[in-house]
């Protein structure tokens, strides 16, 4: 919302400037935005008088023109139509910068004639549209006058945010009113005298509305205004539209605009003479059309307010008039319109079409429903001010509502929410100068009526914000918070700690953590799981669906890397994944993937591409990290359509899937842009059991033999088929003796027959009351073959 | 005789120390103190003396054998000392190789600032409470006070979920507040921090972000501790003993009364600085909670009390760590990453610190 300075001391008597009054709008809940100093970019510029005026030699449209300025006499050429001998303008002489471009003035040829200046349109200075023709002063001011003052420049432009819940305030009347109770001034008195009427206003109102939307229009008041000249409204008053940025339209559409930003009162004028027959308000019908004062045509849905004449729908109530009822420069007689229209209706009717409107604002926000009839007067005077002619009488349709709410209120709720202590006379004062009807009842207590402009007070904590941003906020004392216990429990649950032990653990394996949009393109989404969740009104195709798996993200992000040369992405996401809109549809995972190499190519490293083992790495260390045993999990070849069906896996719990991990399918390459294979692995977090509760931290007791361990090594010769996991498990279970197993060197190739892969495994054994013998060791490593053997038909390597 | 022993003994003396090796020393060695050595040999003949002369021959040559092994042993140390030397100078490394790659991964601002803001909370007794990303208008706007149709849900920019009129993307944290007062009763101290989405992108927008809400509920908390606990926390996340706050009225459907907060910064050309300066930022929302929002939740607001506030979290990694471009912050770019992540282990905490 913007006014000017001049525009608010008509409402609010003070000495305050502009810098102060900033201040205490923030001060009190009135956000300033910004205080634009209107015409303090035209210091350069002045009053200037067209002293000849002689035709352009190579140009039939333009003039030259010699002009007397307070810098001496120049010639310039001119092209605007309404140039003339002995008109006073605008000058500015080279050097200058031109306000609308911001470019410097220089001295330049113009079809071969040199021009040594300019006289200047409205929207070059940057005060209005008018780029017809030049500014014309008329005869008053002296040439070198400045022009800021010649051209009657409104002073400093302020722009302030209003809340939602502040109606009243979008009015320089209500604003005004907020500053007076902060103490700053005097509020002025509208004169809203009634006009007496010099005929009876023929047409009437009809309000056409089912019992259960009478709210939607509880009071209308028409009132025909004759014999108006519609012509351009004052100097004055388009500087001030111009100033907050509204174009001048015709004295009777100023007017309208002018009401509404004055008092934050819209109204509607209709011609009267395009009116067919009597008005009347109704809901509308599903597939209604209508053509608005913006030349749009509207199809409207059922149940919007309208007010029709007998040809049909004239206006859209509380929003926009109609094209066919308009006025415009033939307009003689017009119906007046100051009408009370149901918020929530003009809210939704407002956004169903896409219309903003300056009225909207305001009827949305509710209005000041003490200023309806009152609003006739003044709007009435102001137009036989502005566009002459007599008014007839005040017909109203309906009655005023009457939104005041009583509220008993105890000043020790005050104190109960903010910590303030006020006596009851700056009570008094704060909600009396607000506009609140108070009544002590002693002993602290009041009982305290709302205005009618304030729809957003009801109970008594609505008072207490009054009161102490009033006060001011500042005023509040700091008071740290206590809290019970001595010392700070942990405040964490599992799954939050899991998920912060997990970053850290991936990035310690040397993974970057992302933080990626919970939404990505349907087929992107498809790619990781059906028919994904999706939003109706996404910001683009690429962000519709919510994300199944993290994956898509990241694979997005490999490729984005990539594309930047930079080729060996490690990345990971912590995050909710989406299968389901409804509650329990969403849970925790986390997902990574590693491209390109999984370190950088160095001298002393075998150079590979990442592959599907890394991925299982960083899966079994997000499992470790939140606490999960490694070897309770179950390794299963089932993974998803969007790994590589040979190289991925599913690792389970139970019957639960925990993880799946492997190299992500290749088909999906094209879809994502990706280069080279990508590791990538997910883990479902919500999955995992709740860790036991323990009664003690205490960990067992260290069992650690005094006795030599042996190691023996074993080449086993097995089917290609055989899974390297079950040979080792086999030689696990072998054994009490053995310690440890590891499997050192696979081999196939030269030296073993084909179809079969060579496992070299180095066993530990160790026994915890004595030291092995030959017969132990013996023993052990028979059953270490023999095992392997049985399990997976492995043949010792000789 | 014994001239022949002492030239022997010169002999063998001679040939330890002229042994260039170790292999030659023990040639040397076995040719003389082997058991067929010279020494051994000369000790063999001792049977054939007469009886008087066998001890003190037998102690000469014993005299030289203990010479010789004293002589070998020597020769030995030093010959040692010497391959070893000449073996270590042929293991000589490049120490300016560059050592064997160990990469290691840097956690995303939005993780360090989230856990920084955890900890100070936390140390002022606020548990961490989550709720989900898509929620239903009752948690989102209804609970929260905001009439249907009313302009105070437009500004919210609201992203609506396909085929479920009732379900949104929650705009604000504040959900989380619906969640935990509906799930016991009072008193409450919690945060919540968490994504949030609103439809809306542009240089100073992204669709997605994060918030951190906090709620405290109990029966005499008010608007001073509201100030106070904003005050400490903003000095204790910036690390600065006193950060200028403004409290400003404004307006939220969920609370009354109102207010936004300033910090206080000085703006340069390219940098912000926090605490200093005439100008202010505004770094969040919050007020009193509406006796409302307590009605809808079944708590009595006539018993309970307390505050609520709602923080960009995203924002305040900005502020405090000079990041420009919110929209950066969900580009994965790795040099983005890099450059702005946090080590692994950097863990922060109110005793050792929330940053280096």
């Amino acid at each position: 919302m913007k006014f000017t300075l001049p525009w608010l001391k008509e409402h609010l008597e003070t000495d305050a400037d502009a810098e102060s009054l900033g201040r205490t709008l923030t001060h009190i809940g009135i956000e300033l935005e910004g205080i634009e100093p209107r015409g303090a970019d035209l210091d350069a510029f002045s009053v200037a008088r067209v002293t000849g005026v002689r035709q352009h030699p190579h140009a039939d449209k333009l003039k030259l023109c010699e002009v007397e300025s307070r810098h001496g006499g120049f010639e310039v050429v001119c092209g605007a139509p309404n140039v003339r001998l002995g008109m006073k303008g605008v000058f500015a002489p080279e050097g200058v910068t031109i306000p609308a471009t911001g470019t410097v003035l220089k001295r330049s040829k113009i079809r071969g004639v040199e021009s040594q200046g300019m006289l200047c349109s409205a929207r070059e200075l940057g005060i209005g549209e008018d780029h017809e023709g030049i500014i014309d002063l008329g005869d008053d001011p002296e040439v070198g006058t400045p022009a800021a003052r010649a051209l009657g420049l409104e002073g400093p432009v302020f722009d302030v945010a209003i809340t939602p819940n502040r109606g009243d305030c979008f009015g320089v009347h209500g604003i005004a009113r907020e500053l007076a109770a902060a103490g700053v001034g005097e509020l002025a008195v509208p004169d809203t005298a009634p006009l007496p009427a010099a005929f009876e206003t023929a047409r009437r109102v009809r309000l056409d509305f089912p019992e259960e939307a009478k709210d939607a229009c509880p009071l209308f008041v028409l009132r025909e205004i004759r014999g108006v000249r519609n012509g351009e409204s004052p100097a004055w008053l388009q500087e001030r539209l111009s100033a907050v940025g509204l174009r001048p339209i015709s004295a009777l559409v100023d007017v309208t605009n002018w009401s509404t930003l004055d008092m934050g009162r819209p109204l509607h004028v209709f011609d009267a003479d395009k009116v067919e027959g009597d008005l009347y308000l109704r809901l509308s019908e599903a597939g209604e059309t209508f053509t608005g004062l913006d030349g749009k045509a509207y199809t409207l849905d059922a149940g919007m307010t309208v007010i029709c004449d007998d040809s049909g729908i004239v206006s859209l109530a509380g929003i926009m008039g109609g094209e066919s009822t308009g006025c415009d420069a033939t307009t003689e007689n017009v119906l007046l319109e100051i009408a009370v229209f149901d918020p929530a209706r003009t809210a939704r009717t407002g956004r169903k079409l896409g219309i903003d409107s300056d009225a909207r604002t305001r009827f949305e926000r509710g209005l000041d429903l003490g200023f309806v009839l009152p609003a006739a007067e003044w709007a009435t005077r102001t137009i036989l001010d502005l566009a002459g002619g007599e008014a007839g009488s005040v017909h109203v349709a309906g009655a005023v509502p009457d939104p005041r709410v009583r509220i008993p209120f105890d000043k020790r709720e005050l104190t109960r929410l903010t910590g303030l202590t006020l006596d009851d006379p700056s009570i008094m004062r704060i909600l009396v100068d607000l506009g609140f009807e108070v009544a002590s009842e002693g002993e602290g207590r009041f009982e305290v009526t709302t205005p009618p402009w304030r729809h957003d007070c009801a109970r008594p904590a609505d008072l207490v914000e009054e009161l102490a941003r009033i006060h001011g906020f500042d005023r509040i004392a700091a008071e740290s918070m206590r809290r019970d216990e001595a010392v700070n429990r942990v405040v964490l649950d599992t799954s939050q700690l899991r998920r912060a032990r997990i970053r850290r653990a991936l990035a310690a394996r040397g993974l970057d953590e992302t933080v990626t949009f919970s939404f990505v393109g349907d087929q992107q989404a498809q790619a990781f799981g059906g028919t994904p969740v999706r939003l109706a009104n996404p910001i683009s195709s690429d962000l519709v669906a919510l994300r199944p798996s993290i994956l898509p993200s990241l694979a997005e992000a490999v490729a984005k890397n990539q594309a930047r040369a930079l080729d060996d992405p490690a990345l990971f996401e912590v995050a909710a994944v989406y299968t389901d809109a409804r509650a329990g549809g969403q849970e925790w995972a986390t997902a990574g993937v590693r491209a390109g190499r999984p370190t950088p190519r160095h001298w002393a490293v075998v150079d590979r591409a990442v592959d599907a083992l890394d991925a299982k790495g960083d899966a079994l260390a997000a499992l470790e990290a939140a606490g999960l045993d490694p070897a309770k999990l179950r390794i299963t070849r089932e993974a998803p359509g969007h790994f590589h069906p040979g190289r991925s896996a599913v690792l389970t719990l139970g019957r639960d899937v925990v993880a799946h991990f492997g190299e992500l399918n290749p088909k999906l390459a094209k879809l994502f842009d990706l280069e080279g294979p990508v590791a990538a692995f997910e883990v479902f977090l919500d999955r995992l059991p709740q860790p036991k509760r323990k009664k003690t931290r205490a960990k067992p007791m260290l069992v650690a033999s005094a006795y030599q361990p042996v190691d023996r090594d074993f080449a086993f010769l097995v089917d290609e088929s055989v899974a390297a996991g079950d040979l080792l498990a086999a030689v696990r279970g072998a054994s009490e003796l053995i310690r440890e197993v590891t499997l050192f060197d696979v081999y196939a190739g030269k030296g073993v027959p084909a179809g079969k892969r060579s496992m070299a495994i180095a066993v530990r054994l160790q026994a915890l009351d004595r030291t092995l013998g030959d017969a132990d060791i013996e023993e052990a490593a028979c059953r270490v073959t023999d095992a392997a053997s049985a399990a997976c038909g492995a043949e010792l390597r000789r | 005789m014994a001239d022949r022993l002492d030239s022997l003994r010169h002999e063998l003396l001679e040939a330890v120390d002229h042994a260039p090796d170790l292999k030659t020393l023990d040639e040397v060695r076995v040719q003389a103190l082997g058991k067929k050595g010279r020494v051994t040999e000369v000790m063999k003949t001792l049977g054939s003396l007469p009886a008087e002369e066998r001890k003190p021959f037998g102690q000469r040559v014993n005299a030289v054998k203990a010479a010789v092994e004293e002589a070998i042993a020597a020769r030995r140390e030093v010959l040692e000392a010497a391959e070893l030397e000449a073996k270590l100078e042929a293991e000589r490394l490049d120490v300016t190789l560059p050592p064997r790659p160990h990469p290691i991964g840097r956690l995303h601002p939005v993780t360090q600032v989230t856990e920084e803001i955890t900890a100070i909370f936390a140390d002022m007794g606020f548990a961490v409470a989550e709720g989900p990303d898509v929620d239903d208008d009752f948690h989102n706007f209804t609970a929260l006070n905001f009439p249907p149709e009313h302009p105070a849900r437009e500004m919210h920019d609201t992203f609506f979920i396909e085929g479920h009129p009732e379900l949104v993307l929650r705009t604000h944290t504040s959900t989380v507040q619906i969640r935990t007062m509906m799930a016991g009763p009072p008193p409450y101290r919690i945060i919540a921090p968490g994504r949030t989405f609103r439809c809306d992108s542009d240089a100073t927008h992204s669709p997605m972000f994060h918030q951190v809400e906090g709620l405290v509920i109990d029966r005499s908390t008010h608007m001073g501790h509201l100030k106070g606990c904003l005050q400490d926390f903003c000095e204790a996340f910036f690390e600065r003993d006193d950060v200028p706050l403004r409290f400003r009225p404004s307006f939220f459907p969920f609370t009354e009364p109102s207010a936004e907060v300033d910090i206080g910064c000085r703006r340069s050309k390219d940098e912000l600085i926090i605490g200093e300066g005439s100008d202010w930022m505004e770094i969040l929302g919050c007020g009193m909670v509406h006796p409302a929002v307590l009605e809808n939740v079944g708590v009595d607001p006539d018993a309970w009390q307390g505050f609520a506030f709602g923080l960009g979290i995203d924002r305040m990694a900005m502020l405090k760590y000079g990041i420009p471009d919110l929209r950066t912050f969900f580009e994965a770019d790795l040099r983005w990453l890099k450059h702005y992540g946090f080590a692994a282990l950097d863990f922060p905490t109110t005793f050792a610190g929330l940053a280096r």
